[in-house]
C-alpha cells in the first residue's frame, strides 16, 4: 500500500498502463512537457518519450478524431480534455464516431479510447472550467462513462478504462485531485472490482443516498452528520454512470425504502432522473416516499462568487434526506 | 486592385519575415507600403500610443498583484503584447465591433471599457463586465477560437446591411489549430465578409510553442483560404496600426477579410495559475525583453527631441492613478446576491427554472441570514 493523491493515483495508473502495453499512447494539450495543467501526466513524457506522451495542437476535434484513426490501427489512445467545458469541439467526433464505429463496423473495429475529463466545480474557476457534462455522454449509446471519487478507485479504474475494448469517458473530480488516500499499487487488475460496479461506501438503514465523483465525500460527511440525529444514511458511490449499477442501488433501496440522488450537473434529464425512474420501476412497492434529487440548478455554471449557491452541499443533501424521510424540510407544505 | 489590396498580398515577401516601422532600438524604418498609412502619427500621436501602452502595462501588473493578494481568482497577463493590442485597437472606428479572447484587456482599454469591468469577471463576481453594444466589443471568449466565427457572422451582417463597419476577431497562435478559426476563414472568404482576423502570435499556447501548431508562418496559412495574410512585428505599435488600417480599408471597400499575424511574445505566464519556467528558457525571455514594445517608442520619441524623462514622469502619474482606481474598485464589488444565480438563463419565463428558483428561495429562507446554509461542504 502507498499513499497517493487522487491525481497522483491517476498518474500512477497511467504509468502502469504505458509500461504494460506499448500500444497505449497519451495525447492532449500541454500534457507532455508541462505534465498537464493539473500535472496528472507529470513525468510521463520524460519516462516514456514524446511518441508515447504527445503534446497536440489546440484542437479537441483533432485530438479525438486522430485517436479514432490510431484506434483503427490498434492503438489504445488515452486523451486528455483539459477542462470539462472544452470538450464540445470534440463532441461530434465522440458522439458520431467514437461511440458508433464498433457497431458501424459490425464489431470489426474496436475503439478502446479513454477520454479523461477533469470535471465539476468548487475550485473558483473561470467560465467553462467547472462543468458536469457527463449526462450527454451517458445518453449516447456506445460509450461507457465512469467517475472515480478517491485515490484507490482512481488508480484501478483508469487502468480498467484503458484496458477496456470500449470507449470510456473517464470523469475526474478535479476538486479532489489533491486529496490523499491509500492505494494498493501492487494489486492485480484481474482481482479488482470491475469499474461497472457501484460501491456502498457507508452502510445505513434509513435512506439510500446515491452520488458519484466529488460529492461522494460530501455524502459521507452528510451521513456522519445525520447519524448524530439518529438518521442512518447508506451512501452509494455509483462509479459507473453508463452502465448504471442499478442492482446495487435497488438492493439498498429495498432495505431503506427511500432514495436520494445527488449530482453537480443540472437536474433536468440528468442522471438523477434516470436513476429515479429505473429504481421506481424496480422497487415501486418498496418505496416509502418519492425519490429526491439534489442537483445543481438548471443554469449555466455561475461565476465563482456564486458557485456555493449552485453546488449541492452537505446541508442541501440533508434537506433532501429530510424530504425523503417526511421530516420537516424546505419544501414542507409545498405540493410536489 | 486598391492600394490596400496590393499591400495585403505583398507583405509576405519582406526579407526579415515581417513588416516593421520602428526597430527594437527605436529607429524609424521607412516602408514604401506602410508609411502612407501612418502619416498622421506625429510626435504627439506617438506620445499617445506610448502613454496607452504604459498605462496598460501598469493596469495589467495590478491585475496580477490583485490575484496574488486573493482579490481576483485568476488573471491572464498581456505583458509584452501592448503594441499588438493598442496598435490594432487604435485603428478601429467606434462603430466597428471587436470579438476578443480573454487576454484583450488592452483592446478593452482602448475601446473605453473600465478596467474594473474587466476585473470583476476574473474576480468571479459577474459573468460579464460590460454591455457589448456600448463599446463595440463582445464579452470575452474563453473557448479557444470560437469568437472568430462570431466576428465573421457580424461582418456578414454588416455587409448585408450596407454598412462599411468591420469586425475584428482577436485570437492567438494556438487558436489557429481549432476548427472554428479555420471554418471562420472559409466563411469569411466565401462571403467576402468585412472582418479582420487579428492573430497575436505570442509564441506560446500555455506550454506549447507555436511550432507545434504550424510549420510555417501563420499568415501564410490564410492564403490557402483565399484570404490575404499580413505578417507584422507585433511589438511595433506603428506597424501594427498601419497593418490594421490596411486591413480595415480593404474591409470597408468591399475587399473582404484580411488575416494579420502580429508576431509578439507573451512575457508573463499564460495565467497566474501557470508556471512558464517549466517549459521555456530565461534566454528566450531576455531575447524578447530586448524587443520590448514600449521602450522602442520611448527611444524614438527621445531621438525626435522629446524630453523622455518628463514624459515618463507624466505617464507614471497617470499609470499610478489608473492602478489605484482599479485597486479601489475592488471595495465596490459586492458579491452577487445568491438568487442571482437564476438570472438571465432565459429571456422569457421558463416554468421549470421558475419553479426551481422558488424552491431554492424557500431552501435559503430556512437559514437565519438567508444564505448561511450554502456553506458547509460546498465550494471552498
Amino acid at each position: 500500500m502507498t499513499t497517493l493523491t487522487l491525481g497522483g493515483a491517476i498518474n500512477a495508473g497511467l504509468r502502469r498502463s504505458l509500461a504494460n502495453d506499448d500500444r497505449v499512447v497519451l495525447m492532449g494539450e500541454d500534457i507532455g512537457t508541462l505534465g498537464g495543467v493539473f500535472r496528472i501526466t507529470d513525468g510521463l513524457k520524460a519516462e516514456f518519450g514524446a511518441h508515447r506522451v504527445v503534446d497536440t495542437p489546440l484542437s479537441e476535434a483533432g485530438i479525438i478524431g486522430t485517436a479514432v484513426g490510431l484506434a483503427y490501427r490498434g492503438y489504445r489512445p488515452v486523451v486528455e480534455i483539459q477542462f470539462d467545458g472544452f470538450i464540445y469541439p470534440g463532441f461530434d467526433q465522440i458522439v458520431a464516431q467514437v461511440a458508433k464505429l464498433h457497431r458501424r463496423s459490425r464489431g470489426t473495429v474496436k475503439m478502446p479510447i479513454t477520454i479523461r475529463v477533469p470535471f465539476g466545480g468548487g475550485i473558483g474557476a473561470a467560465e467553462h472550467h467547472s462543468e458536469s457534462p457527463e449526462a450527454y455522454f451517458a445518453h449516447t449509446a456506445g460509450l461507457r462513462v465512469v467517475s472515480c471519487s478517491d485515490a484507490a478507485d482512481a488508480y484501478v479504474m483508469i487502468q480498467q478504462a484503458i484496458a477496456s475494448d470500449d470507449p470510456v469517458l473517464f470523469f475526474e473530480p478535479k476538486r479532489r485531485y489533491h486529496v490523499k488516500g491509500e492505494v494498493d499499487d501492487r494489486a492485480s487488475l484481474a482481482d479488482a472490482k470491475p469499474m461497472g460496479i457501484a460501491s456502498v461506501v457507508t452502510s445505513g438503514t434509513d435512506v439510500t443516498l446515491v452520488t458519484y465523483g466529488a460529492l461522494v465525500q460530501i455524502a459521507r460527511d452528510a451521513a456522519t452528520a445525520a447519524a448524530e440525529e439518529g438518521v442512518s444514511i447508506e451512501v452509494i458511490d455509483l462509479r459507473s454512470l453508463s452502465p448504471l449499477d442499478l442492482g446495487t442501488v435497488a438492493d439498498s433501496v429495498r432495505r431503506t425504502g427511500r432514495l436520494v440522488i445527488a449530482h453537480e450537473a443540472g437536474q433536468q434529464l440528468g442522471l438523477g432522473a434516470e436513476i429515479a425512474a429505473s429504481i421506481t420501476e424496480r422497487c415501486f412497492e418498496y418505496l416509502e416516499a418519492a425519490p429526491v434529487r439534489i442537483t445543481g440548478h438548471d443554469i449555466p455554471y455561475p461565476p465563482a462568487k456564486l458557485e456555493r449557491y449552485h453546488l449541492p452541499d452537505l446541508d442541501r443533501m440533508l434537506d433532501g434526506v429530510d424530504r425523503a424521510l417526511g421530516r420537516p424540510n424546505s419544501l414542507s407544505g409545498v405540493e410536489a | 486592385m486598391t492600394p490596400s489590396d496590393r499591400i495585403a498580398t505583398g507583405l509576405l515577401t519582406r526579407p526579415d519575415g515581417f513588416a516593421q516601422l520602428i526597430t527594437p532600438e527605436g529607429e524609424r524604418r521607412a516602408d514604401p507600403d506602410l508609411d502612407r498609412w501612418v502619416v498622421d502619427i506625429d510626435t504627439e500621436a506617438l506620445r499617445g500610443l506610448y502613454r496607452d501602452m504604459s498605462v496598460l502595462r501598469r493596469i495589467d501588473s495590478e491585475g496580477i498583484a490583485l490575484q496574488r493578494q486573493g482579490e481576483v481568482g485568476l488573471w491572464p497577463p498581456l505583458l509584452g503584447q501592448e503594441a499588438a493590442q493598442v496598435g490594432s485597437a487604435r485603428a478601429l472606428r467606434s462603430d466597428d465591433f471587436v470579438f476578443g479572447s480573454y487576454r484583450e484587456h488592452g483592446v478593452a482599454w482602448v475601446r473605453g471599457i473600465d478596467p474594473a469591468d474587466v476585473l470583476r469577471v476574473w474576480r468571479g463576481a459577474a459573468s460579464s463586465g460590460w454591455n457589448p453594444y456600448d463599446y463595440g466589443m463582445a464579452v470575452p471568449q474563453i473557448i479557444i477560437g470560437a469568437q472568430s466565427l462570431h466576428a465573421t457572422g457580424w461582418a456578414m451582417g454588416a455587409k448585408w446591411d450596407g454598412s462599411d463597419a468591420a469586425a475584428v476577431a482577436y485570437f492567438g497562435d494556438g487558436a489557429t489549430s481549432e476548427g472554428d478559426v479555420n471554418e471562420a476563414l472559409v466563411f469569411a472568404a466565401s462571403f467576402e465578409a468585412p472582418v479582420v482576423f487579428f492573430c497575436q502570435n505570442n509564441g506560446w499556447a500555455i506550454s506549447e510553442p507555436v511550432g507545434l501548431q504550424s510549420k510555417q508562418p501563420l499568415a501564410q496559412r490564410a492564403d490557402g483560404f483565399g484570404v490575404p495574410g499580413i505578417r507584422v512585428d507585433g511589438n511595433d505599435v506603428l506597424a501594427v496600426l498601419a497593418a490594421t488600417r490596411v486591413a480595415l480599408d480593404r474591409a470597408r471597400r468591399g475587399g473582404g477579410p484580411t488575416f494579420i499575424e502580429a508576431v509578439t511574445y507573451r512575457m508573463g505566464p499564460h495565467t497566474t495559475a501557470d508556471d512558464p519556467k517549466r517549459y521555456r528558457t530565461d534566454d528566450e525571455l531576455a531575447d524578447w525583453r530586448a524587443r520590448d514594445p514600449i521602450s522602442r517608442v520611448g527611444a524614438l520619441l527621445a531621438a525626435s527631441g522629446l524630453d523622455l524623462e518628463t514624459l515618463e514622469r507624466e505617464v507614471e502619474v497617470e499609470a499610478a492613478r489608473a492602478a489605484g482606481e482599479l485597486r479601489a474598485s475592488i471595495a465596490t464589488m459586492a458579491d452577487p446576491e445568491p438568487m442571482t444565480v437564476f438570472d438571465h438563463v432565459y429571456a422569457e419565463p421558463h416554468s421549470h427554472l421558475d419553479r426551481q428558483r422558488e424552491q431554492y428561495a424557500r431552501y435559503l429562507a430556512q437559514f437565519d441570514d438567508g444564505a448561511s446554509g450554502a456553506t458547509e461542504g460546498g465550494a471552498r
